[in-house]
């Protein structure tokens, strides 16, 4: 693999402009590279034919562990470890566990997710972002395509192609790995 | 796309374009503070330093430096606990439950808010570790760690443990919550920076950029978090309900505080927000962002929880005289009749009769107004707690241990000392964090901006 990668930059200034342009770019047969946007677009994910996050799932097994861990400690600790009459209550009062039970499903299932799309997602304070434009984060949206992984393409090809897409600016980038 | 329905006024008036939203945004985050900041915080961070010499006090002599005696046990302390975590209840609510009933005149007030919960918890947690008297050890009484200073472990029975874990899991979920709605604008304020300004916002962005693979896998965990932290803000002043409705103390003793409870602080959180707000729409010229729309939406949760609160007083008070209980019956005759009946009218006046001002159109649309009147929300959400806590401690079962609370000037100084500290934090959110959630804003500027073109 070679030390830097080419890109072709198409910046569009509209997002219901921008839904468009990636179907005719992926229908032209153009590989996209990712997309970069400012804000959220609704409906863009399914555009770029991107699979639905699987985050729900490991929230819900992080907090189906918080409720295990919740109740083997109060059951083990109030009912096992030092069993005390209180109020005389069971030694193992299960409504009086629901509370402590839910705050830990709750903690877990939210610190987990959290966790986990910080990883997947690479996100981290030490991480150079490498900014394809400066201006995506203010109000510009960006199409990146890999020509490395568009040999098929002529560049000329992919230029019009983004041209005809709507977008306002073609650049070029070249990126160092 | 976003689709609103034409029969709603646009969110965001003016006419503003995306790069308008970043330009009004970051231009407070990245200008010298104003005088009307630097002054506002010197007066809050004096607050915080006088207060501090109570909290001190406390701290070297014990809470001996109260008005508590032993009739009653907690008076100010819990007062000003439920009365801060109440406060902090709207931020989640605005960010959470709005979210999910896809409430969209949320995404202008929402960061504030949040920033408003975490400082308002940060608040009250002050007040139970500083009546612990000894906090150096609380650790072991608050948290599950074997120790011999009573039972081996922490006692999962009582509504107070329960606190700790509902008040913990509350602010760390919140924190994530509103730090996650953070990062891309963070990511937005690197971008403009230089220098170590470059380099603080970029650690704090996480190396955000913008990929539309990140955005959907955010998308997905911000509307998971909302439905975690919808039952979660719920469940918080349930549990802190439950520190008075799972004892027998009459007037305590009822089901109906947890409901009543969540109404009242979410009628005191939006208050708050909106005391906030008005201030901080009126200083950075958000005027375009938070709407006289906004203010009339918050006034009438406040009416609707007004009312739910008043609704619950009096069913509160004719239970108590159907239930034929001679306690029950004379806790709510002391309310009303007793030596702190001024406390108990000034919570009827703030909560039940001066919100019903917002029926008129005029009123919940006129900023003055609204200013004055969360203000005096407050005040009588502070006394509710009052009127609940030390009306039906100071005169209970036996007579001959009736007392009277008085605060000393050490009670009023710590509840000073949380004043300081909440409106240093929030000016020192307002000046290096933005305050209106960008990246949200700027998906609704295209469909509000169509629609004032129109």
């Amino acid at each position: 693999m070679s030390d830097s990668r080419n890109f072709v930059l198409g910046v569009y200034d509209d997002e219901d402009v921008l839904l468009a342009a990636v179907g005719k770019v992926r229908g032209a047969g153009v590989k996209i590279h990712e997309v970069y946007t400012p804000f959220p677009v609704h409906g863009l994910d399914e555009e770029l034919g991107y699979k639905r996050s699987r985050l729900p799932i490991a929230a819900f097994m992080f907090g189906f562990l918080g409720l295990g861990l919740a109740l083997t400690m109060q059951i083990w600790m109030m009912g096992v470890d030092w069993p005390m009459i209180i109020g005389g209550k069971d030694f193992v009062p299960l409504p009086a566990f629901v509370p402590v039970s839910f705050e830990m499903t709750v903690l877990l299932a939210a610190f987990g997710m959290v966790a986990t799309f910080l990883v997947v997602s690479d996100l981290k304070p030490w991480k150079d972002p490498k900014m394809l434009d400066i201006r995506i984060t203010d109000d510009k949206h960006v199409m990146a395509i890999d020509l490395g992984k568009n040999k098929s393409v002529n560049t000329d090809e992919i230029n019009s192609i983004l041209k005809d897409s709507g977008a306002v600016e073609i650049n070029d980038k070249e990126v160092e790995d | 796309m976003q689709v609103t329905s034409p029969v709603r006024n646009p969110l965001i008036t003016g006419g503003k374009t995306v790069h308008d939203v970043t330009e009004d945004i970051c231009r407070h985050v990245e200008g010298k503070p104003t005088k009307s900041w630097l002054l506002g915080f010197t007066v809050a961070a004096s607050v915080f330093g006088i207060g501090l010499i109570a909290v001190v006090a406390t701290l070297w002599n014990g809470i001996g430096m109260w008005g508590l005696n032993k009739t009653v046990g907690w008076a100010w302390d819990i007062t000003n606990f439920v009365w801060w975590v109440g406060i902090g209840h709207a931020g989640t609510l605005i960010s959470a439950v709005l979210l999910l009933f896809r409430q969209k005149w949320r995404m202008a007030i929402n960061r504030a808010a949040e920033a408003m919960t975490i400082f308002a918890v940060i608040c009250a947690a002050m007040f139970p570790v500083l009546h612990m008297g000894r906090p150096w050890l609380g650790a072991y009484w608050a948290l599950p760690l074997p120790n011999t200073f009573g039972s081996l472990w922490v006692n999962f029975n009582s509504p107070l443990l329960w606190d700790v874990f509902a008040i913990s899991t509350y602010f760390s979920v919140s924190l994530v919550f509103w730090y996650l709605g953070l990062v891309p604008d963070f990511a937005t304020i690197r971008d403009r920076a230089t220098g170590i300004r470059k380099k603080i916002y970029g650690a704090l962005s996480l190396g955000w950029d913008g990929a539309a693979k990140t955005w959907s896998r955010y998308e997905s965990v911000s509307l998971i978090l909302a439905g975690l932290a919808t039952p979660l803000v719920l469940s918080v002043h349930t549990i802190v309900s439950f520190d008075f409705a799972t004892s027998v103390i009459p007037g305590w003793h009822t089901t109906i505080f947890p409901p009543y409870f969540v109404a009242g602080a979410i009628f005191s959180g939006f208050a708050m927000v909106l005391t906030l707000m008005l201030v901080t729409r009126k200083v950075f010229k958000l005027e375009d962002y938070i709407t006289i729309e906004h203010i009339e939406l918050m006034n009438i949760v406040i009416i609707l929880t007004g009312s739910i609160v008043g609704i619950a007083y009096i069913t509160e008070f004719f239970i108590s005289w159907y239930s034929g209980v001679p306690a029950e019956q004379y806790a709510f005759y002391n309310r009303m009749q007793g030596p702190y009946w001024m406390a108990y009218w000034t919570m009827m006046t703030c909560n039940v009769i001066t919100p019903q001002l917002f029926w008129f159109k005029k009123i919940r649309t006129s900023v003055g107004a609204t200013f004055a009147l969360s203000i005096v929300v407050n005040i009588g959400m502070w006394f509710e707690r009052f009127v609940i806590i030390v009306t039906s401690l100071h005169r209970d079962y036996l007579p001959s241990s009736w007392a009277m609370f008085y605060p000393t000037i050490y009670d009023v100084g710590v509840y000073l000392f949380t004043f300081g500290l909440f409106f240093s934090a929030f000016l020192l959110f307002a000046k290096f964090f933005p305050v209106i959630n960008m990246a949200e804003i700027k998906s609704i500027v295209k469909s509000s901006s169509a629609k004032q073109s129109k």
